[in-house]
């Protein structure tokens, strides 16, 4: 039978530990927000891995992993499109281009990195389907959950303090109007970068994530480090709607004057008690 | 009958129930239980649904003062107070900067339910080892425009002081949306 839930209920950590310890040969796969991960393991050990929406092919992972130039995976793509990857694999080997060692290597970060980022999934459906294995062209590692698991504890405890600081994404940043602030002037990385290039009160930090395609943690991250340099506040995102305090009551419909009238009422109240 | 709320909140020991008390016509109405965390033992009892305290402003409004529970664990309240209310004090305990990070993550909870006026309100700086007001707002990350109010919420007249300017925040605020 399929274990099935929530990891609202069941978090990744507990999952991990449950197929360590019960060293299971199976596959998970992981749907949320909008993002589906399906992750393989045998007896217990992580051996596959794959992004339901990026390119999973061997030669787009050497290219990101900085063993094959860009122009070595556009040939790779354009004249062996349909060449598996175990054949690929044994084929830049053969030709000296790369070792078995390179290989795994760089699958092995490629499979724990797709790993690490459900560790800032909060909310997703998961199913472990026991005894599937990975499609049989793929190359496979082993890696031991072990460490994986204390990484994940340390990133859940990690964006649990985020979160405290930031509670929610829904806000909006601006630039502070901090004199002497000069954002030229200070080093950024290329993601913080990214994300101060979409400040703007209209975006929200969720949009922001989105459109630099990064995950809650990176954002949260990212937004910390520019809030506690100064560089930013958090904002009401322009255009959001307004709930001024009285016409949230929906039962008590009042003109604006009538607002006005009832706040100077409890004004006089308050200055004579 | 027309009743409005404010809700005073903060961490937990910050003194929003002897705020609500020092206003409230009636014998405020909490829901208070002995601590059994010894980590939260610095007071014998907190509260653990909400305070409640009264204000009547004549005969057709009333004001109601919902203090929220100030441990993390009855957070799930924090929402359901949050609705309708006027606008919201966020009460710090001078005394106690480690509380400081926990108050500003309050504050973004509560603006993030409903983006009413709020203040805040720097409790116990009659003791002596209060923060400076100027070291809270760079503690709490202020913006300037946020109102920090000195208080001392066994002393109703500090306790009004903070309660108007939140008024004054919202009537400053209705002046600048369009009617």
């Amino acid at each position: 039978m399929a274990l099935k839930g929530n990891l609202r209920d069941f978090t990744i950590t507990q999952l991990l530990n449950l197929i360590n310890l019960a060293h299971k040969t199976g596959s998970l796969v992981i749907e949320g927000g909008g993002e589906s991960i399906q992750v393989y393991f045998r007896d217990g050990k992580l051996a596959y891995a794959q992004d339901g929406t990026g390119d999973n092919s061997l030669a787009t992972i050497l290219y990101k992993a900085k063993k094959l130039s860009a122009a070595q995976h556009q040939i790779i793509q354009q004249r062996a499109g349909n060449i598996s990857d175990k054949e690929l694999g044994l084929l830049l080997i053969n030709a000296s281009y790369l070792t078995q060692q390179d290989i795994l290597t760089s699958l092995q970060q490629h499979f724990v990195g797709i790993v690490k980022r459900l560790f800032t999934w909060a909310d997703g459906l998961f199913q472990f389907e026991n005894n599937v294995r990975p499609p049989e062209d793929k190359i496979t590692v082993r890696v031991s959950l072990e460490n994986l698991i204390i990484e994940g504890t340390r990133r859940m405890r990690e964006m649990e303090q985020l979160q405290d600081e930031i509670p929610s994404l829904d806000m909006a940043l601006k630039f502070t109007d901090r004199p002497g602030a000069n954002l030229r002037s200070i080093k950024l990385s290329v993601d913080e970068w990214k994300v101060a290039s979409y400040i703007n009160p209209k975006n929200t930090m969720r949009q922001i994530a989105r459109a630099t395609k990064l995950n809650d943690l990176e954002i949260r991250k990212i937004v910390y480090g520019l809030l506690q340099a100064g560089l930013v506040e958090i904002v009401r995102p322009e255009g959001a709607p307004v709930i001024t305090p009285l016409t949230r009551q929906a039962t008590q419909p009042a003109a604006k004057h009538e607002q006005v009238s009832l706040i100077n009422r409890l004004i006089r109240r308050i200055r004579s008690l | 009958m027309q009743t409005v709320k404010m809700v005073i909140t903060g961490p937990f020991n910050a003194g929003k129930t002897e705020f609500i008390r020092s206003v409230s016509e009636i014998n405020v109405v909490s829901t208070e239980r002995k601590i059994t965390t010894a980590s939260e033992r610095i007071k014998e009892t907190t509260t653990v649904a909400m305070d409640f305290g009264r204000i009547t402003v004549d005969e057709e409004l009333v004001l109601y003062l919902f203090g929220t529970p100030g441990q993390k664990r009855f957070d799930f309240m924090w929402e359901i107070l949050s609705e309708g209310m006027l606008g919201f004090v966020v009460m710090v305990d001078s005394t106690r900067p480690e509380t400081f990070r926990e108050a500003r993550s309050i504050l973004e909870t509560f603006r993030a339910y409903a983006p009413t006026p709020y203040v805040v309100a720097a409790n116990k700086q009659d003791l002596e080892d209060a923060w400076e007001l100027d070291d809270m707002r760079i503690a709490l990350r202020l913006d300037s425009k946020v109102k920090l109010i000195r208080c001392v919420a066994t002393n109703k007249e500090s306790v009004k002081t903070v309660l108007l300017e939140l008024l004054y925040s919202i009537l400053a605020e209705m002046d600048e949306t369009p009617a």
